[in-house]
């Protein structure tokens, strides 16, 4: 293990079945370092976003259930508790393809991030001050319904929305998708802002293993419900098969992709 | 002029009758997207309920209880139906409410009785005459259907506040939005649901008080739901104001329709003109007036 010792978030061998049938994660650990920005790489159907709502318990709502292995933040097991009580305890999920509420206004998708703080009237407002300087873009938009916004804006406001629930730790769930690579790296900048600025943790699912692996100090590759490899950014950068696999590149330059060979797993705790 | 006037006055009234149905549906349908088809029988139940207790204690206590009654209903219907069938399709939490509806009805009857109760409470009954200056006779209404008026003005004044301005009421209309989003940012479908079955609840109480007042307590008083759908037709599903207006434009129309169309198709026509009028609205503006856009990005 790569990871430092102490972890803020530590995944524990954990399989999730859907449904009481559908077997998806097949024994998933990782470990998320406080202050760390650490990504899961891999293909549609690999268990990212599965991996995510485990932690965050969305789970459920979708039939879904953690029948091994257990969950602990802080050094306490949360897989039983409602995706409520997570947020009060600063963890919160941003979900794939933005789920903004459409028909509320930016300003008031902002403020039902907040729905779980008791801490006051002003405080809130400070943090939607706090939010608008990190996206000005979305000060603009604030009366407009957020249903009518740019894909990029939506993105902003569902990070924002999170950022106003005070977390320490945001499951970020694809925020490149659908989106112009410009606005990627403007996204993933912000990010990394909100991680050196505001100390706020990132577990970062992305398929853009190009963009995830520059911001990310740490990544897990996942395949069918399994960790195939893990190491720092830099390392997996450099590893020759995430390279040819994930990257599109190889040692000889460009291939075509018929000479691809099949892929060796990598079961580094399984085997 | 005044016969005119006379009439369309009687119509908005009868109209206020028919919001304070359809705004039970608007909440329960904003905050969860599920079309709740028992609310005619949360009605007859409140009003049951009310109209029961009333002879064992004094009205407001009886009141009291009612509404304590309403919001224990909601709790059970969030335990046994809501919360096992989270995130399923809207078609079937509307076919659980059936479900719920037809055991409202029954379950109401078998501990409440199922006779004609008249209900009390001292509202103004006899009819006034007002507008005396403005036209020559004035204008003859009831001077109850003016306090339902008041009462519903009233209601729907202290939802859309709630609505738009509360944390609470911003929560509600995030769930009706997305109930996942939703719990993503840590708000508690469970809690919202029970908030929102017992403010529907105690609107079903008020309109049980009003319709029960006017007709009696009996059974077709969960009938009058049935009345409810083209006003939220018309209104918009989704919309509190759109509910009363809707009901004011569907009693109004129906009233000057009977009168004044009606002698000319042999009369009758009171029955099934809000229904052709919520025909024509869903072909030309299916969210109603006032109803939520639908969103399309292109």
């Amino acid at each position: 293990m790569t990871a430092p010792a102490t972890a803020l978030l530590d995944v524990n061998n954990i399989e999730v079945i859907y449904n009481h049938v559908i077997l998806v994660l097949k024994g998933v650990s990782l470990k998320v370092p406080e202050g760390g920005i650490v990504a899961l790489l891999g293909a549609n159907g690999a268990g990212k976003t599965t991996t995510l709502k485990a932690i965050s318990n969305l789970l459920r709502a979708e039939r879904g259930e953690v029948t091994k292995g257990g969950i602990e933040f802080k050094g306490e097991r949360v897989d039983r508790l409602t995706p409520n009580d997570l947020v009060k305890r600063g963890v919160i999920q941003v979900m794939e393809g933005r789920h903004c509420f459409g028909h509320l206004t930016v300003e008031e998708n902002l403020l039902t991030g907040a729905y779980t703080r008791g801490d006051g009237r002003q405080a809130i407002e400070a943090d939607i001050e706090m939010v608008y300087s990190y996206f000005p873009r979305l000060k603009e938009r604030r009366k407009s319904l957020a249903g009518y916004t740019s894909g990029g804006e939506q993105q902003m406001t569902a990070i924002g929305r999170a950022l106003m629930s005070n977390p320490t730790t945001i499951l970020l769930d694809e925020p490149s998708m659908g989106l112009a690579p410009q606005l990627v790296e403007e996204i993933f900048e912000i990010v990394r802002k909100l991680n050196a600025e505001r100390k706020v943790t990132i577990l970062l699912a992305e398929q853009n293993t190009n963009v995830a692996l520059r911001y990310a100090h740490h990544g897990y590759i996942l395949e069918n419900g399994r960790v195939v490899m893990e190491g720092s950014a830099a390392a997996l950068r450099e590893n020759e098969d995430v390279k040819e696999f994930y990257l599109g590149l190889s040692a000889s330059g460009r291939k075509s992709y018929r000479e691809v060979k099949h892929y060796k797993r990598r079961k580094r705790w399984l085997a | 002029m005044g016969f005119f006037i006379e009439v369309l006055f009687g119509g908005f009234l009868a109209g206020v009758l028919y919001a304070l149905v359809a705004l039970g549906f608007v909440l329960i349908f904003k905050a969860s997207g599920v079309f709740n088809f028992a609310q005619g029988a949360m009605v007859l139940f409140a009003a049951l309920s009310l109209v029961r207790l009333m002879e064992w204690m004094p009205i407001p206590i009886a009141l009291l209880v009612s509404v304590g009654i309403m919001i224990v209903f909601a709790l059970v219907v969030e335990r046994l139906v809501l919360r096992p069938l989270v995130n399923q399709e809207g078609i079937i939490l509307f076919m659980a409410t059936i479900g719920v509806s037809y055991f409202v009805d029954g379950f109401g009857q078998t501990i409440w009785g199922s006779e004609i109760y008249t209900l009390d409470l001292g509202l103004p009954k006899e009819p006034v005459i007002i507008l005396e200056s403005v036209f020559e006779g004035g204008v003859l209404v009831n001077k109850f259907d003016l306090v339902a008026a008041v009462i519903a003005g009233i209601l729907v004044t202290v939802l859309a506040v709630f609505f738009q301005k509360t944390r609470i009421g911003r929560a509600l209309r995030a769930v009706a939005d997305d109930h996942q989003a939703a719990q993503s940012v840590g708000i508690p479908l469970r809690d919202i649901w029970v908030i929102v079955w017992s403010t529907s609840g105690i609107v079903a109480l008020v309109a049980g008080i009003v319709w029960g007042s006017a007709l009696g307590v009996q059974f077709s008083i969960s009938l009058v739901a049935l009345k409810a759908l083209p006003v939220l037709i018309l209104g918009g599903f989704t919309s509190v104001p759109g509910a009363i207006i809707g009901g004011l434009i569907i009693g109004a129309g129906e009233k000057l329709a009977e009168v004044f169309i009606g002698p000319s198709f042999g009369g009758g026509i009171e029955n099934w003109f809000a229904y052709m009028l919520a025909l024509l609205f869903l072909l030309v503006r299916p969210q109603g007036l006032f109803g939520e856009r639908i969103i399309e990005r292109v």
